[in-house]
């Protein structure tokens, strides 16, 4: 194939969807990492082997129920759940006690963590590489300008804006979601008005990890489940999030948004060499805004 | 209410306080005096938990509670304000005051109606950003997020530092009022004439020891402990 070769209204439109439909799955995320590094000052390296774990737990669960439609939405809920649970049982254990270390030292353990789910996963599921099938209903295409446009894209591009939305009403409608904000600039003062940061911070970390959870298990009928996926979506995840501006959820949403629409419409202008469009964006955001396009936390 | 004996606190390694011992009374106002530096908010901090001391004790209530997290401090009724003014910048006023609601103890606890009825510049800005208030707004909302707490001892880190007379003179009459209602206060503060006005008894400290303790009537007439100490 040629540069450019291909180009038509139609053609645009349709990578254009399969961009936003990567955008989901980058903001649910890259919106987690973010979460944990903004309030927790968490920079959670291990936010990827989450995203893997969340991946092949769906996997299992919806084969463990017969792999039909029930089995999906089933592995959808229950798989992000396992995640969390995870995520809440290294919180309590082992991250509580560490809050007020220095970020190398979060960083480094969190890296030791990767390397630990990674073993971990290679325990439980082989090296193998896994697939799992969308529900009858959402699988095959349907043709946009005859162009075909996957079905299930279409339930991502359903779930995103409702993750959005949720995570919206969660930071600035709740009162937990108001406690974080407050604990991501001051955490001692939100202590001093009585309120159990740690807790707080529980609460928000098993938030965050339930969004790589989720996103694993949204992704896993779009490609294959594999070693190695935990990798690739960590480092995509935090180039979003400091593109965004740390910590910030519109941020997050801007990035991915960045990051999913030059990566599909990279494919289209020279496929060759698509994967390197999204970096190439991060270079030139980096380059006009050190800090993010949006305000940081930090 | 509050006794504060022989207390040693240090930031990392340099050791800030030497051996402070004071006390409050309940429903007293007592003021900490002292110039820059002298060490009146790390005694504020050691006494809310913020930076324990590593040595001597502090006892609440009657309770020792030395090493206690400042959140279970501030359910027991030790409300602290901070300086400088640190209000959750990037919530609302109303934010601000809502996420600060403790649990009232008997009867009657502050809410924001009635923090808005005492600071009624407050609720014209209630759905403000807090981080676009002015300095004397900022300091009213700090004060009422520690009402909120419920509070039975108020810890005030220099609260008229920085602001415009017209300001402090609405923030005395303010602090008096609490003091009515029964509310004991422990006053960190530069501005002696406001202190000294508004307190029953005075500490003066300087290098982190206590220099002097008496009555606020008996530290107006020392001149010599107040040129020594605090410079006027
Ligand atoms: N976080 C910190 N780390 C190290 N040293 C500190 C820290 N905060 C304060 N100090 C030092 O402790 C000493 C006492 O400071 P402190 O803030 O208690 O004084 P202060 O009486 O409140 O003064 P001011 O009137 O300026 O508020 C000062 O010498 C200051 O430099
Ligand atoms: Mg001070």
């Amino acid at each position: 194939m040629e540069f450019a070769s291909n180009i038509t209204i139609a053609a645009i439109f349709q990578q254009v969807l399969v961009g936003l439909s990567r955008t989901t799955i980058l903001f649910i995320v890259a919106s987690g990492l973010s979460l944990v590094l903004g309030v927790l000052r968490i920079p959670n390296v291990a936010h990827g082997s989450l995203y893997m774990i969340g991946a092949f737990l769906a996997y299992t669960i919806a084969t463990l129920f017969g792999g039909g439609t029930a089995g999906f939405w089933l592995a959808l809920i229950i798989a992000p759940l396992g995640v969390a649970l995870i995520s809440f049982i290294a919180e309590r254990g082992l991250f509580c006690h560490l809050y007020e270390r220095e970020h190398l030292m979060l960083l480094l353990f969190t890296f030791s963590f990767t390397l630990v789910f990674g073993d971990l996963v290679k325990l439980v599921w082989g090296s193998d590489y896994r697939s799992l099938s969308a529900p009858v209903f959402m699988q095959g295409s349907f043709s946009i300008f005859d162009l075909p446009f996957p079905r299930y894209n279409l339930f991502l591009l359903v779930i995103g804006p409702l993750v959005a939305l949720g995570l919206w009403f969660l930071t600035n409608k709740t009162k937990i979601g108001k406690i974080a904000r407050a604990a991501a600039v001051d955490r001692e003062m939100v202590g001093a008005v009585g309120i159990n940061v740690s807790r707080v911070f529980a609460a928000v970390f098993v938030i965050g990890c339930f969004l790589a959870g989720l996103g694993g298990a949204l992704v896993a009928p779009t490609q294959n489940i594999t070693q190695g996926m935990d990798h690739a979506i960590i480092i995509e995840a935090f180039l979003i999030v400091i593109i965004g501006g740390l910590g910030n959820m519109w941020g997050a949403l801007l990035g991915a948004l960045i990051f999913g629409l030059t990566d599909s419409m990279g494919i289209l202008l020279w496929p060759q060499f698509a994967i390197v469009f999204p970096y190439i964006a991060v270079i030139i955001v980096l380059l006009f805004r050190p800090k993010g396009l949006l305000k940081s936390t930090w | 209410m509050l006794q504060v004996k022989e207390i040693h606190t240090y930031y990392g390694l340099s050791h800030i306080l030497f051996g402070v011992s004071l006390e409050v009374g309940k429903g007293e106002i007592v003021c900490l005096l002292g110039r820059n530096g002298a060490g009146k908010s790390t005694t504020m901090r050691s006494i809310m938990g913020l930076t324990p001391p590593r040595s001597g004790y502090i006892k609440y209530k009657g309770v020792t509670c030395t090493g206690q997290k400042p959140y279970l401090l501030a359910r027991q009724g030790m409300g602290y304000v901070p300086d400088n003014r640190r209000v959750f910048a990037d919530l609302t006023v109303g934010e601000n005051l809502e996420i600060s609601k403790g649990k009232p103890k008997d009867g009657k606890g502050w809410d924001k109606d009635r923090v808005y009825d005492f600071f009624p510049d407050l609720k014209k800005i209630d759905s403000r950003k807090a981080g676009f208030l002015s300095g004397g707004e900022q300091q009213m909302l700090t004060i009422a997020r520690a009402l909120m707490t419920n509070p039975d001892l108020l810890l005030l880190d220099e609260p008229t530092e920085g602001l415009a007379p017209l300001i402090i003179k609405m923030l005395e009459e303010q602090i008096a009022r609490l003091k009515e209602s029964g509310l004991t206060v422990l006053l960190a503060e530069q501005n002696l004439s406001v202190a000294l006005r508004l307190s029953d008894r005075a500490y003066v400290i300087d290098n982190g020891s206590i220099r002097y303790h008496g009555t606020s009537k008996e530290l107006q007439e020392n001149d010599e402990v107040r040129q020594k100490y605090l410079c006027v």
